[in-house]
């Protein structure tokens, strides 16, 4: 009994100190061998040929207007959805309606659904065959699917979900009652939101935002599917980087990697920069 | 007036942007009729590939709920030198291009990579395509792990130490109860992103028909051949999950809520 109970006291005084120093070492190693990699081998293969061997891949034409066309389509698809999230966020923050809770679940579907398969649903509804896509292609002489307007819909049903999650809580918390007091000054409701709901909610749409873009500049799934992949035309960078690789032009492939993973490190760098802030002000 | 303008705007943007492709995919698959269909989705290939991103998610599942944690807690509890840089590449994964990921694997383990003596073949293979996986759906659970055990107080653990519960014991009956609902959400979004991947696993894997072809795989094969049912039809199963994982998301999400009311 005695010693059963010294035992029992020798080893709760142990046992925590090896699991405190074995969970950590093992998350932050699992994590920094996971983060890391990506990181190293990119820079190295994109840099292998020294500095100009890199800058004459990347400002190859195809990989030049790959890697415009790319950041072209996920900014104008961040700015069409700020606005576009805030104001989803508003009114599913303001108002009541019927199907109220059905919006606001199916906003996450595109967290959801694999992305290919969105692309797959929208040359089905936008394709030059169909009675939608052709109609346009008549009426405006414009293609949507097999060109860039394309892409921009694929990332807008991407980033839609993006603002939206990162507006509605702040809006959701922000203070009625000064919003009322404006009202009771005589402020019109359009200056009450520029005035007071907008700036408190700005950083939440600018992280939104950036997390959108960040996430749009990699997006591959729906891509491929949707551009047609057409070089200088409607090819992005990760389809391109997806080209170069299947056949076997390594050296281009790393270095628009390389390119489109500085632009998300930064992004996501910047993104938890403005977090940090926020909370600092706070 | 302007209540209804908005309403019927957002209305109107959420329906086109999200409901309509919906719908298109199922009337152009239902054009085919109940046979055709079933036959397109019980051809050996595409049972083959289903079962692939089932097992593929399944796995990353299990890896990603249990690294998770472990990562969420030593983010939130320890103290350690470069945490703050830490804390904020977690979220890589989530950014970086999946053909980058896929091809980071094949420079490391194919024939002539970095690491091509490594014993466990990984370039063009299944475990390969799992590692991937497991890297691009890294930070849900532990994003959504860290928020709710930042804001726990001490106290209810100090409580069940005093009274001589051991460390063990206090994370299973203090802690994993309050962290559950979070994990569990974690949990859904990583399955959904696991079971959706394409482009890292088409890369990593070199999607061989019936040996590392899954469900995603094998819906952009079977459009490059043409066989639009077999497309059309794996697709609109991809999509119903998605429907299922929506449907968890959204009875997972209300507890979550009623916790900050408290």
């Amino acid at each position: 009994m005695m010693q059963t109970r010294t035992l029992t006291t020798l080893n709760t005084s142990r046992t925590p100190q090896m699991i405190f120093w074995g969970v950590r070492w093992s998350a932050l190693i699992y994590l920094s061998v996971l983060i890391a990699l990506p990181l190293i081998v990119i820079s190295v293969e994109g840099l292998r040929g020294g500095i100009w061997s890199f800058w004459d891949s990347i400002t190859r034409p195809a990989a030049l207007s790959a890697i415009f066309i790319s950041v072209w389509t996920a900014a104008l698809m961040t700015v069409i959805n700020m606005i576009m999230g805030t104001l989803t966020a508003y009114v599913l923050v303001q108002y009541r309606f019927p199907g109220k809770r059905w919006l606001d679940s199916l906003i996450d579907l595109p967290f959801a659904i694999p992305t290919l398969v969105t692309g797959v649903m929208l040359i089905l509804l936008y394709g030059p065959q169909t009675p939608i896509g052709g109609w346009i292609e008549d009426q405006f002489g414009m293609r949507i699917v097999f060109s860039s307007p394309g892409i921009v819909l694929a990332l807008l049903f991407l980033g839609y979900p993006f603002v939206i999650r990162a507006v509605q809580p702040v809006l959701a918390s922000l203070d009625i009652h000064q919003q009322e007091a404006a009202y009771t000054l005589g402020a019109s409701s359009w200056l009450t939101f520029r005035r007071i709901v907008f700036p408190a909610i700005l950083p939440a749409m600018i992280t939104g935002g950036l997390l959108s873009f960040a996430r749009a500049l990699g997006e591959f799934g729906s891509i491929v599917i949707v551009s047609g992949n057409i070089p200088m035309r409607s090819q992005t960078a990760a389809v391109y980087i997806y080209g170069q690789v299947e056949s076997g032009n390594l050296a281009a492939a790393s270095s628009v990697s390389l390119v489109l993973m500085a632009i998300a490190l930064l992004t996501t760098l910047l993104v938890d920069y403005l977090a940090r802030r926020r909370t600092a002000h706070a | 007036m302007r209540k209804f303008v908005l309403i019927g705007l957002v209305l109107s943007y959420a329906g086109v942007l999200l409901l309509a492709p919906m719908l298109a995919l199922v009337i152009n698959l239902l054009e085919y009729g109940l046979d055709t269909i079933w036959a397109a989705i019980t051809t050996p290939e595409a049972l083959l590939a289903l079962r692939l991103s089932l097992i593929l998610a399944l796995c990353s599942v299990m890896i990603n709920t249990v690294m998770g944690v472990l990562i969420a807690w030593v983010l939130v509890r320890h103290q350690f030198w470069g945490k703050r840089f830490f804390n904020a590449v977690v979220d890589l994964p989530f950014v970086v291009s999946p053909v980058i990921v896929g091809y980071v694997l094949i420079v490391l383990f194919g024939r002539q990579g970095w690491l091509s003596g490594f014993p466990v073949q990984l370039a063009f293979s299944t475990a390969g395509m799992l590692l991937v996986t497991v890297f691009v759906s890294l930070p849900f659970v532990i994003r959504e792990v860290m928020p709710v055990l930042a804001a726990i107080t001490p106290e209810q653990e100090e409580a069940a130490f005093t009274l001589g519960a051991s460390h063990t014991l206090t994370f299973r009956r203090i802690l994993l109860p309050i962290l559950w609902p979070s994990i569990l959400y974690g949990i859904v979004l990583t399955l959904a992103r696991s079971l959706g991947e394409f482009g890292a696993a088409a890369v990593a894997g070199g999607g061989v028909q019936g040996v590392t072809e899954t469900a995603t795989i094998y819906v952009y094969r079977a459009l490059q051949d043409r066989n639009d049912v077999g497309a059309y039809s794996i697709a609109v199963i991809l999509g119903l999950m998605a429907v299922g994982i929506l449907i968890l998301m959204n009875w997972l999400r209300p507890q979550e809520g009623k916790k900050h009311v408290d």
